[in-house]
């Protein structure tokens, strides 16, 4: 396997925060006191008060038409305070849900942030979510406050909301005197709602931090299921302990550095790792409000001279598509580090980094439910192309199986398939998916945390992943669950039947697909089906939006199912990818 | 191909990847992502749709081009002159 190492002679090592990766390990302690005050929004904004990087650049905002505003570690402490205190004006108390649907403004920044500040609970939805998606979310995390914009509201909100028991306040992010809304905005708004550029004009700039403990809850992310609605995953203050401490082994932050984290903040990476971590390391963070598009992106790196730039797969693919033309115009000599996160990277991209960009992608590994960066290619360590590297100093990882007692033991051997697991008690570990106990309490047997992810460790250590244990599918490094795309097909009227997998995709990982059967009284003729097809497309996007709705829809006469009923979508992918079917026992009634 | 021609075109290849989209419903001059709930796939998908039912090559770097209906009429009749 040497000749797949991608060894790191040239490396000076005073630019890692990692010098000896074995000795880290050895030494590392959490040092964390649950009974201690800690506060998320205090160690990533108003620590840096008074100190020698309050006025440097925190947040860089990039708009989509070239607009461009700084915040200063002191401005943001003061928006944060302003956000905080127009909560309290509205009397909310610490512990209320404040959820975002919107895409990378300022104010999503902010909002978050000041959310923390008061005490309250944040979770961010992602705004390319349809209405289904949302709704469901916002009736698990029983929210209390929506941020979004008003033009969001209206394409998705504004009918159903007043039917959720907790939800008494949706405050609008865009002005007023926005050209694009001022019509509507001549009418009084909806009971409930109000502008927050008005409130934050009467608000406290020097409203002060809550005093939230350790393991107060600070964060719930959504993630979804395998047969059931998404799980509300709960993350508390303390999370911020393994949030810096990853991001500056994982991903080499140094205060000096210009970080790019190009993940939405309605996906975890996005909320850990582009809103949280780059602040508590006093770093100047880019915030780019546009979608991927290749131009842009070279622009952006070499323009701001970024230095530490965090992306995912899907993205490496489409740059590499783009070819090397276009990356030759830009000079993207400020890159010290570049990593990768999502779905696994594959060999062929990091190979291509390290040829095209001048350095190698280094891969990493986490889950919604780990909070942070678990295993990673270091800086300081030789990568090899493929794998998700070596578990952060802290972290304690192994691959088990079960044993015929049903104890989970650890598989010494390497390369043996079996099921990743990590030692339980990490700061950012989740501390329950909400009202879901008896799921949660699942997820841990024997002092691990059983991840779900099939994976194998090499002699050196390093880990490879393999699959996912269940039929969750990852589509451009977002986790969807194919019950809830089953669910929103199964409302159409023509529809008996849908089992949803996830197929092979050279850019997105995996792409979804939908197996479909027809009510009896459907019309089968060609056109019809055809009609039908598209039909069903729509209607999928119109409920789901596009991040979840199936890509392709197939129809079936029949779809394969066990005695009790259930679609057997494990068989529906062996078939479709032509690989042995496996145990077929239950199977009763089969795919035609 | 006239003006016209194109936009049917424009809009036939959005309804290739968004089938619920409606012409009259959407913004013209907005980001077409947002508009019709576009991911990147999506809109790789519709340029290379568009691509195909105009004839007319669109390279990546062309890609800026396409970000509003109107901006894609524009470079699209200008390259059809």
């Amino acid at each position: 396997m040497s000749e797949n190492i991608i060894n790191k002679m040239s490396y000076n090592s005073s630019d890692t925060n990692l010098h000896d990766y074995q000795q880290s390990c050895d030494d590392f302690n959490w040092q964390t006191d649950p009974k201690k005050t800690l506060n998320i929004a205090y160690q990533a904004v108003d620590k840096h008060l008074n100190t020698s990087i309050e006025n440097k650049v925190a947040l860089r905002w990039l708009g989509k038409d070239e607009q461009l505003i700084d915040y200063s570690y002191r401005d943001l402490a003061e928006q944060t305070s302003l956000f905080a205190s127009v909560l309290a004006k509205l009397g909310f108390e610490q512990g209320v849900r404040v959820f975002s649907l919107v895409g990378r403004l300022p104010l999503l920044y902010i909002s978050a942030l000041g959310t923390l500040k008061f005490g309250g609970v944040f979770t961010p939805l992602f705004s390319a979510f349809g209405p289904e998606p949302i709704r469901s979310r916002m009736e698990i995390g029983e929210v209390n406050v929506l941020v979004t914009t008003k033009r969001l509201y209206d394409k998705k909100i504004a009918t159903w909301w007043h039917e959720l028991p907790h939800l008494n306040v949706i405050l609008f992010i865009d002005s007023p005197e926005d050209e694009k809304i001022s019509v509507a905005s001549s009418h009084p708004l909806d009971k409930g709602c109000y502008w927050l550029t008005i409130l934050l004009t009467d608000a406290d700039t020097r409203y002060p931090c809550a005093k939230t403990h350790a393991n107060d809850m600070a964060l719930l992310h959504f993630t979804s299921g395998t047969t059931g609605q998404p799980k509300g995953v709960i993350h508390v203050h303390q999370a911020v302990v393994a949030h810096q401490s990853s991001a500056k082994y994982a991903l080499n932050l140094k205060q000096d550095d210009i970080y790019w984290c190009t993940a939405d903040p309605g996906w975890v990476t996005g909320t850990s790792y582009g809103i949280i971590a780059p602040l508590c390391l006093g770093v100047t963070m880019i915030v780019d409000e546009a979608e991927f598009e290749v131009e842009r992106w070279y622009h952006i790196l070499q323009q701001q001279k970024i230095t530490i730039w965090y992306t995912a797969p899907t993205a490496i693919r489409m740059l590499m598509k783009a070819g090397t033309a276009i990356r030759e115009q830009y000079d993207l000599s400020a890159l010290t580090f570049i990593a990768s996160v999502g779905e696994p990277l594959n060999a062929e991209a990091v190979r291509w980094s390290e040829k095209v960009l001048g350095l190698p992608f280094h891969d990493n590994w986490w889950q919604t439910e780990t909070g942070a960066i678990m295993i990673a290619n270091f800086a300081s360590q030789p990568i090899k192309p493929g794998s998700m590297g070596l578990p952060l100093p802290g972290i304690t990882a192994a691959i088990v199986k079960r044993n015929a007692q049903g104890r989970i033991e650890t598989i010494e051997q390497a390369m043996q398939i079996g099921e990743l697991a990590l030692k339980q008690g990490w700061p950012s570990m989740f501390r329950g998916y909400l009202h879901r106990e008896e799921k949660y309490q699942q997820c841990f047997q024997d002092g691990w945390y059983l991840t779900g992810d099939l994976a194998k460790r090499d002699a050196q250590g390093y880990y490879w992943f393999v699959g996912r244990a269940d039929d969750l599918i990852k589509s451009s490094g977002h986790l969807i669950g194919p019950f809830e795309i089953e669910s929103a097909l199964m409302e159409h009227e023509a529809v008996a039947e849908v089992g949803v997998i996830g197929i092979p995709d050279e850019i997105t990982g995996q792409k979804v697909k939908a197996y479909v059967t027809l009510n009896p009284d459907v019309e089968c003729t060609e056109h019809n089906l055809a009609a039908l097809q598209k039909e069903l497309k729509g209607f999928a996007r119109k409920k789901l939006g596009a991040a979840v709705a199936p890509k392709e829809i197939v129809f079936r006469k029949n779809l394969p199912k066990t005695r009790s009923g259930k679609i057997m979508r494990r068989l529906l992918k062996a078939r479709e990818l032509n690989l042995p079917e496996g145990d077929i026992s239950t199977l009763e009634s089969d795919e035609q | 191909m006239n003006s016209t021609e194109i936009e049917r075109l424009i809009i036939e290849a959005i309804k290739e990847v968004a089938p619920e989209v409606e012409k009259n419903t959407i913004d013209f001059d907005e980001d077409i992502r947002e508009e019709c709930d576009l991911d990147s796939m999506d809109f790789i998908n519709y340029l290379a749709a568009l691509q195909k039912s105009t004839g007319i090559k669109i390279i990546e770097g062309d890609y800026p081009k396409f970000h509003s209906i109107n901006s894609a009429l524009a470079f699209l009749n200008d390259k059809n002159s």
